[in-house]
């Protein structure tokens, strides 16, 4: 394992509070127990969004507190979900008599854990779960699909309406809109290295991919052999437009997010793919997001998200943001 | 069941847990994604630590202490699930008054039953409630006999039949979910640890 690392035990800390100096003028770190915060306190009326879970896919959710977004963050250790007294400290930190949304990506262990967090707090609360992966399929026989990457547009989307004013039930409803218009596959080329574990959390061979892979290295649909771009690319896009059937005329955002370790040349390679793609089937594209939002440590691989937008979308994609990791329009 | 039993059966368990670590993180990184033994060990190594904080407080003070640090210091599931057990044997009814084996089983019971309505998961869904349900089930039935401990020695068996179980299981709750058919053919992780738990604090009882 080749890492930037002292100690493993101070590993998330130290990440943490480079994090918080590097960023003071968006925001604050509270360490024991972590949560990320805004710098400026919630305006009174407004409905503060918090949303938390493993650490290690940075930018996500630290990077995406500000205006705009997120009003705190509970980072977990790597991988794994935060722990109930940060999301109640959180909560009590930044709600400033509207109440609070939580934002869960639906994994156990974040359900677990953000829902005794919720039990504890006492003041106004909802949630909602993100679940846009179509790798793996939707039946009552499973947990579900996972939350990924369209976390970061539920986060973004559901941000700008709290900032104009929008109720806690209008932002739970906007954000469950957001979750079903959307659907996300991803593809990995290498693993990663949880720092604890120090090795790779998958063997996989050079010449292989795991198609559908999760967040966290876990597998997907299935080990094959890897092939030119256009074919990957084309592979993902059926699995989301069998999903989600966007109309001819409907617009839609393509999201094409790495997991750390794909450089953005590549990213805007597969964005140009999927734009090809898209339009010789007739989906429309009219927004877009390239970049590394929603990561797994250093993996290289990609997902592609597709989000069927309107006009309340468009509306709240395109307001400010200003976060660590977002930034438009001030 | 008192504080000192608690602080040397955690004591006790964190040296199996840690000589069977190796074979838990392999199991894990087949079906999971590899943290759930770093969790169990940090979670006994805090409880551990707590030896001086809790040896002379009242049970009910004790196991309160014991759940918050689970649940603070774990994270992921076995966070909430084991935090979830320990803060419901902290509410149990008269715990200032002497705990004997009925009222541990008792304990025990309801903590496993909360377990499983935190989790949402059954038997049959390759998770470590596997173990736990069947293990409850038990000691349901032990519970009031007086001559427990050859009973103690049918719990280790069925903790040990229900975990090796899980291998040929479909799983249906938590990460190894996702997996569908590759998940087949592995022992679920937090199965292997809740039994290695029970099987170390059952032999304890037998041998005291």
């Amino acid at each position: 394992m080749k890492k930037f690392i002292n100690n493993n035990d101070d590993f998330l800390k130290e990440s943490l509070t480079g994090f918080g100096k590097a960023h003071s003028d968006i925001i604050n770190v509270n360490l024991d127990p972590s949560f990320v915060s805004r710098k400026n306190k919630t305006k009174d009326g407004k409905v503060s969004l918090i949303s938390g879970g493993g650490s290690g896919h940075e930018p996500m959710h630290g990077g995406f507190v500000g205006h705009g977004m997120l009003d705190a963050a509970c980072p977990g250790f790597v991988f794994s979900a935060p722990t109930p007294d940060q999301m109640q400290a959180a909560a009590e930190h930044v709600d400033s008599g509207a109440g609070v949304l939580f934002i869960v990506k639906n994994y156990s262990g974040d359900i677990m854990n953000f829902q005794m967090g919720a039990e504890m707090y006492s003041g106004k609360n909802d949630s909602i779960v993100t679940n846009d992966d179509v790798a793996v399929e939707d039946s009552t026989f499973t947990t579900g699909r996972r939350g990924v990457a369209a976390t970061v547009l539920v986060e973004k989307i559901v941000g700008s309406l709290a900032e104009h004013s929008g109720s806690l039930e209008e932002c739970k409803k906007l954000g469950e809109k957001v979750n079903k218009n959307a659907g996300t596959m991803g593809v990995a080329f290498t693993s990663c290295t949880v720092p604890a574990a120090g090795k790779p959390t998958f063997d996989i061979g050079d010449d292989e991919m795991e198609f559908g892979v999760g967040i966290h290295g876990e597998p997907g649909r299935k080990r094959e052999k890897i092939q030119p771009s256009k074919t990957i690319v084309g592979n993902i896009l059926e699995a989301i437009l069998d999903n989600l059937k966007p109309e001819k005329n409907e617009k839609n955002l393509l999201f094409v997010n790495g997991m750390g370790g794909t450089p953005l040349t590549e990213l805007y390679l597969v964005y140009e793919d999927a734009c090809q793609i898209l339009q010789s089937k007739g989906v429309q594209v009219t927004k877009s997001l390239v970049g590394n939002y929603c990561t797994s440590l250093e993996m290289q691989g990609a997902s592609i998200t597709l989000l069927k937008c309107d006009d309340e979308i468009l509306k709240h994609w395109d307001s400010p943001v200003h976060t660590a990791a977002m930034r438009w329009g001030m | 069941m008192s504080v000192s039993f608690l602080i040397s059966q955690a004591k006790s368990v964190q040296k199996v847990i840690d000589e069977n670590s190796a074979e838990i993180e392999v199991l894990d990184q087949k079906i999971g994604d590899g943290d759930h033994i770093f969790n169990i060990q940090r979670g006994l190594k805090l409880v551990v630590e707590l030896e001086d904080s809790i040896k002379d407080l009242p049970l009910a003070k004790a196991l309160n202490m014991i759940a918050m640090k689970v649940l603070s210091g774990i994270g992921g599931s076995s966070g909430a699930l084991f935090g979830t057990f320990f803060m419901t044997m902290a509410k149990s009814p008269d715990l200032d008054k002497d705990v004997d084996f009925n009222k541990a089983c008792e304990m025990i019971i309801s903590g496993i039953k909360a377990m499983k309505e935190r989790g949402k998961a059954d038997v049959g869904e390759k998770t470590m409630m596997d173990v736990l349900i069947p293990v409850s089930e038990k000691l349901n039935e032990l519970k009031n006999e007086s001559e427990f401990k050859s009973g103690l020695s049918e719990v280790i068996k069925i903790a040990e039949e229900r975990m090796l179980s899980t291998k040929d299981m479909l799983a249906t709750k938590g990460r190894a979910s996702f997996l569908g058919e590759r998940a087949k053919g592995h022992i679920d992780p937090g199965a292997r640890s809740s039994q290695l738990i029970i099987d170390t604090i059952c032999k304890s009882v037998i041998n005291n």
